[in-house]
């Protein structure tokens, strides 16, 4: 079978955003990127699915020239190769980067025939439009099921679990199909020194698709205001333990 | 003008409801328009009624379901979709401000579409009082877009507290050290008939399942106490945190992030200090 991933760089922000002087992006100096974490399981199932019914695993993104370590990344823990759009790192909006997408995907296709599953993260880390994968699934006009916790195989078709209130919705699709994914799919493994090593030799594939005009245009960022929390000390070690207790007592949950 | 609101019974939708009334005279379709849930089936249904009373906008709560639904009706009609927008002004183009970064961050845009679509981030726009609004007719949808629709149901297995409906919550994170260090979490968990909860690092690592994850990428909760042991406070985490009504932090670091924005802190190793407040629990009854 053939597996798709498509994944997206990101900043590891930490415990605060710092903008650009001009706010229209976050300052990234001093930050390490990664993937958004439901990404993370999104390559975690397509390697397992290529280990466990042979074939060939792609991973695909949208990215600054950088995003290659992204790929790499994700070949070090079992991706067969990667499709690596270019761009000068200025952000693309949901609707511009799934038509690049579209347009990649149904290029490999052509050249080295269909996805049977393409997976992609609910929701970016960042700008968490919830679209991408939906838009390229329509193009594609293929099911697409959102927000997964559980994906498993059923012949020609796929059984998905969403979660929801009090519990899981089921749906069956029939392949080829776009999911979504979120984090708690599976545990992503951590990658190994010899799969990094692999991962250095596999094959890339580059482009660099023109960036349209984008229709949700971004103007300026803001890090909202705080709560106004300013931390009341209780006290140091285990001497606390009676000025915590009377807290809980206040709150009226003891 | 008539603005289309995807809606159902929460206080999201009325949420969602209140921002939509900026664009016009709202008409309702509910979420419940079809029986079981089949989303492509719901964004023919706001697609048809959008281009039938020419709608000026069509807006949802920003929930899992009213996100999803928007962004099969943006992919369905070709336009432009806005998610969790806590303001928007109607205008040419359309002004919005959205939440990124799980609300760690707010994004002002411009929407140019000739029919904004737009979901509101729940929780940061008052709540709509006023009735209901009258409901769309709903037609007949084709088979095709029902190829993706609910077939069954799983319930939860863990008979625990829930995550998202616990008063209190203990949460252990990196700094608990260990999958077994997080017995001391339990048992205090379980004076105060809390729920346990975690950070992403420590379910990286293994040591708790997801399910017991809070933050942007897993469960958001709304407790009357939250109790953060060894959790420094990334803004992946701070993003669940936003519903909490009173955090405690115990931290060895007393400038970690989640030790200044708590409402309380206590400083120190949380392997001394949580078993002292659970024995001063039990010393008192």
């Amino acid at each position: 079978m053939k597996v798709l991933v498509c994944v997206k760089r990101v900043p590891i922000t930490g415990g605060r955003i710092v903008l650009t002087d001009d706010a229209r992006a976050i300052n990234t100096q001093h930050l390490g990127f990664t993937i958004s974490p439901h990404e993370e399981c999104g390559v975690e199932e397509a390697v397992r699915l290529i280990e466990a019914n042979k074939g060939e695993s792609v991973v695909l993104t949208l990215g600054p020239p950088e995003a290659v370590e992204q790929l790499r990344d994700a070949m070090a823990l079992g991706i067969d190769r990667a499709i690596h759009l270019k761009t000068d790192g200025q952000e693309w909006d949901a609707e511009s980067t799934a038509a690049a997408l579209i347009e990649a995907i149904r290029a490999d296709e052509t050249s080295n025939g269909p996805f049977d599953l393409i997976f992609f993260g609910n929701e970016s880390a960042d700008s968490a439009g919830f679209q991408v994968g939906i838009r390229v699934a329509y193009a594609l006009a293929r099911p697409c099921v959102a927000g997964l916790k559980k994906v498993t195989l059923e012949g020609s078709s796929v059984r998905c679990e969403q979660e929801v209130e009090g519990g899981r919705d089921v749906y069956v699709v029939p392949l080829p199909a776009v999911l979504t994914v979120k984090e708690g799919l599976n545990l992503p493994r951590y990658p190994s020194v010899p799969g990094k090593m692999r991962a250095r030799s596999k094959p890339m594939a580059e482009s660099t698709p023109t960036r349209p005009v984008p229709r949700l245009e971004l103007v300026k960022l803001a890090v909202p205001a705080g709560q106004g929390r300013r931390a009341e000390s209780l006290g140091a070690g285990s001497a606390a333990a009676p000025a915590v207790v009377e807290m809980l007592q206040k709150a009226g949950v003891l | 003008m008539t603005v289309i609101v995807l809606m159902d019974s929460s206080d999201a939708s009325k949420q969602a409801l209140a921002l939509a009334r900026k664009f016009g005279e709202p008409q309702s379709v509910s979420m419940d328009a079809v029986q079981p849930f089949a989303p492509d089936a719901l964004a023919a249904i706001l697609a048809q009624a959008a281009d039938d009373m020419n709608a000026s906008a069509v807006v949802a709560a920003g929930t899992e379901r009213g996100n999803e639904v928007m962004a099969r009706l943006a992919a369905r009609m070709g336009l432009p979709l806005a998610a969790n927008c806590i303001d928007a002004e109607p205008g040419d183009p359309t002004t919005v401000t959205r939440q990124r970064w799980g609300g760690s961050l707010l994004e002002e845009a411009r929407l140019h579409s000739p029919r904004p679509l737009m979901t509101v981030a729940p929780h940061t726009v008052a709540a709509d009082s006023g009735p209901p609004p009258a409901e769309v007719e709903v037609k007949p949808v084709a088979e095709t877009d029902l190829v993706v629709r609910v077939v069954d149901h799983v319930s939860p297995s863990n008979g625990g507290v829930s995550l998202a409906e616990a008063k209190v919550i203990v949460s252990g994170g990196r700094g608990v050290g260990s999958k077994e260090g997080f017995a001391i979490i339990e048992e205090l968990a379980g004076l105060l008939g809390a729920a346990v909860g975690c950070s992403r690092a420590v379910t990286s690592a293994g040591w708790r399942p997801h399910t017991d994850q809070v933050g942007q990428t897993g469960t958001k909760v709304a407790p009357e106490v939250y109790i953060a042991c060894g959790i420094s406070g990334a803004t992946q985490h701070m993003a669940g945190l936003k519903g909490a009504k009173r955090i405690l932090a115990i931290n060895s670091d007393p400038q970690a992030p989640l030790m200044l924005n708590a409402d309380y802190s206590v400083t120190g190793d949380l392997k001394e200090i949580v078993p002292a407040i659970s024995a001063e629990i039990r010393k008192r009854r």
